[in-house]
């Protein structure tokens, strides 16, 4: 079922749009027929925008079932915890530096998820923090807040970067080519293939630190591993996407609704609610106000901030 | 691995600390193969910190613990995991886990990192099943189960790992009596399977009736070690609780009870 959602928002995906391209026409540049502003708008545009969106939902899917299987925390978001925020600084900081670089991007908001994680690792060590999912999200979000108002302070140094920065900062899947995708690529198999190691003994450490350790694994190894692959995702995603906020929360959230306790099938339902989501979320930013378009970070907060309620709301958090 | 060949576990000289705070010098202890130890002790005598260092979790500070007469620390984790198996005492489920979830866990030692479930892992997933008497538990999940049963279902993970040797820390602790003693006879029926099983128990009565062998700790050190009925004296009980108590033997079991215990004077 989620497979069969997943094509038919691939197709509405590459058949809608806030432009004058009818579906009829859409359907025909599919197929390389169609006028050429058609062929153009769906090969050059829609074709890349929907396999960003696509390799964004994956990411920032599993970078959030990561992080919460980790800190055990049901609502640890890159992008509540300031770790997408962390990335997207140093994004900025690279902007206004005269970054142009697609690789050179990615790598900087890796660094700077690589930064943000540190920092969130840190935090979930300070008394109080670490055992109370709320507190720690309130502590990401003055961190967001702190990098949010330095990314602001820096747009008043440099018009040309400062329209840049403002909209990437948003959030956004158009306007990226191909050549933006492939730069994230080989960071994104990387970080797959490391998810692939570390989630047999992940698994383990939800029964337990020291039952994980009975069982045969190394705990410090696998969370220096997982910090590791949330920095490469959340960084490529970012890069992508800009700094997202949320969809590392609802799609682990609908993934381990489906998936049940075990992060291991979490994380194999995260490759295809993550692109599921995404997509639902771009195509409703390209309809709802059309002809105009609604920035995606304003749609996946409109869509996520309910989801966070729900969460906290629940009587008592679910435990991970 | 050869389930009938001997398996040693023991300490040799070995010190534990929290830090810079030396909870234990230079024990020297071997487990008595295929029988039940009990570790007793007050709260804060280091007997978890001593099962805990046995089962590699807590590094020495000196000394070693030697598995078949090797430094445990020197071995693979997972090489120690398919010899020896541990029962945390703080130990966690997600939410939802199954019993049957929870017991395949114990297979994780045995597989390889893309191996299917095979028929080695059924049988032991089966044995293990048997022995904790879940059968009609296997699909409820833990959160749902008594405490007696959520116990026996972690001891069946540790018994589908199918290691010689079983370490467990407190099993009966926050459990009443009733399913204290569903616990303690588990305990007793991997024992008689021949399984060397080391405990750390609260309580000196259940200890004394259900282990072969007792190691009475205060303040790090072993103040006593042998079998119950050696063991457990007035004066042992003095000395470890700061209590007066008369002892008698079990009509049933033989095994010492504590009586007319009061506060010292």
């Amino acid at each position: 079922m989620a497979a069969s959602l997943l094509v038919a928002l691939i197709f509405m995906s590459l058949l809608l749009g806030a432009g004058p391209v009818s579906i009829t026409d859409s359907m025909l540049a599919l197929v390389r027929q169609g006028s050429d502003e058609a062929r153009f708008i769906i090969m050059e545009l829609r074709v890349p925008r929907t396999l960003i969106a696509m390799t964004t939902g994956v990411a920032l899917g599993l970078a959030g079932a990561l992080l919460q299987s980790m800190t055990r925390n049901p609502l640890a978001e890159p992008g509540l915890l300031g770790v997408s925020a962390g990335s997207g600084f140093a994004v900025a900081v690279a902007i206004l530096l005269g970054a142009t670089n697609a690789t050179l991007t990615t790598l900087v908001a890796q660094i700077g998820a690589l930064v943000g994680c540190a920092v969130v690792i840190a935090a979930t060590r300070v008394h109080g923090l670490g055992n109370d999912p709320v507190r720690l999200v309130l502590a990401g979000a003055t961190l967001s807040g702190l990098l949010l108002a330095l990314t602001s302070m820096m747009m008043l140094v440099d018009q040309r970067a400062a329209d840049e920065i403002r909209f990437w900062i948003i959030g956004s899947v158009a306007g990226k080519t191909l050549g933006d995708l492939t730069s994230t690529l080989p960071s994104i198999i990387l970080a797959i293939g490391i998810v692939a190691v570390v989630a047999r003994p992940l698994a383990a450490m939800a029964l337990g630190e020291k039952s994980a350790v009975g069982l045969g694994h190394h705990p410090g190894r696998v969370r220096f591993l997982v910090v590791l692959a949330v920095a490469l995702l959340v960084g490529a995603a970012t890069a992508l996407a800009g700094p997202l906020i949320f969809v590392g929360l609802v799609v682990p959230f609908i993934a381990r609704a489906l998936a049940g306790p075990d992060i291991r099938r979490t994380l194999w339902y995260c490759l295809a609610v993550g692109p599921c989501v995404m997509l639902a979320a771009d195509i409703l930013s390209r309809l709802l106000v059309v002809p105009a378009e609604l920035p995606l970070g304003v749609l996946t907060a409109l869509i996520g901030a309910p989801v966070l309620l729900l969460i906290v709301r629940a009587g008592r958090m679910p435990s991970l | 691995m050869n389930q009938n060949a001997v398996h040693t576990l023991a300490a040799e000289q070995l010190s534990l600390a929290h830090g810079k705070t030396v909870i234990s010098e230079g024990l020297d202890l071997t487990l008595p193969t295929s029988k039940v130890t009990a570790i007793v002790g007050p709260n804060g005598c280091g007997k978890s910190t001593l099962l805990n260092g046995l089962a590699r979790i807590h590094k020495p500070s000196a000394g070693s613990v030697l598995l078949n007469g090797r430094d445990i620390h020197t071995l693979p984790t997972r090489t120690v995991a398919q010899r020896l198996a541990l029962l945390p005492q703080d130990n966690t489920a997600p939410e939802g886990l199954t019993v049957s979830d929870l017991i395949r866990f114990g297979r994780q030692p045995h597989q390889g990192w893309l191996s299917a479930w095979n028929h080695d892992d059924q049988q032991a997933f089966e044995t293990a099943v048997t022995a904790g008497d879940l059968e009609d538990l296997l699909d409820r999940p833990l959160d749902t189960l008594s405490g007696g049963q959520r116990q026996r279902a972690w001891i069946a993970m540790a018994v589908a790992q199918q290691t010689p040797l079983l370490l467990l820390d407190e099993p009966t602790s926050a459990l009443d009596l009733g399913h204290q003693i569903e616990v303690f006879e588990l305990i007793r029926t991997l024992s008689g399977q021949g399984k060397t099983i080391a405990m750390v128990v609260h309580d000196l009565a259940s200890a004394s009736r259900y282990a072969d062998h007792m190691i009475a700790m205060k303040g790090g050190r072993v103040l006593r070690e042998g079998s119950p009925r050696q063991v457990v004296t007035p004066e042992l009980v003095r000395d470890l609780y700061g209590i007066h108590c008369d002892l008698i033997e079990d009509p049933a079991t033989g095994s010492p009870l504590l009586v007319n215990v009061r506060r010292a004077h």
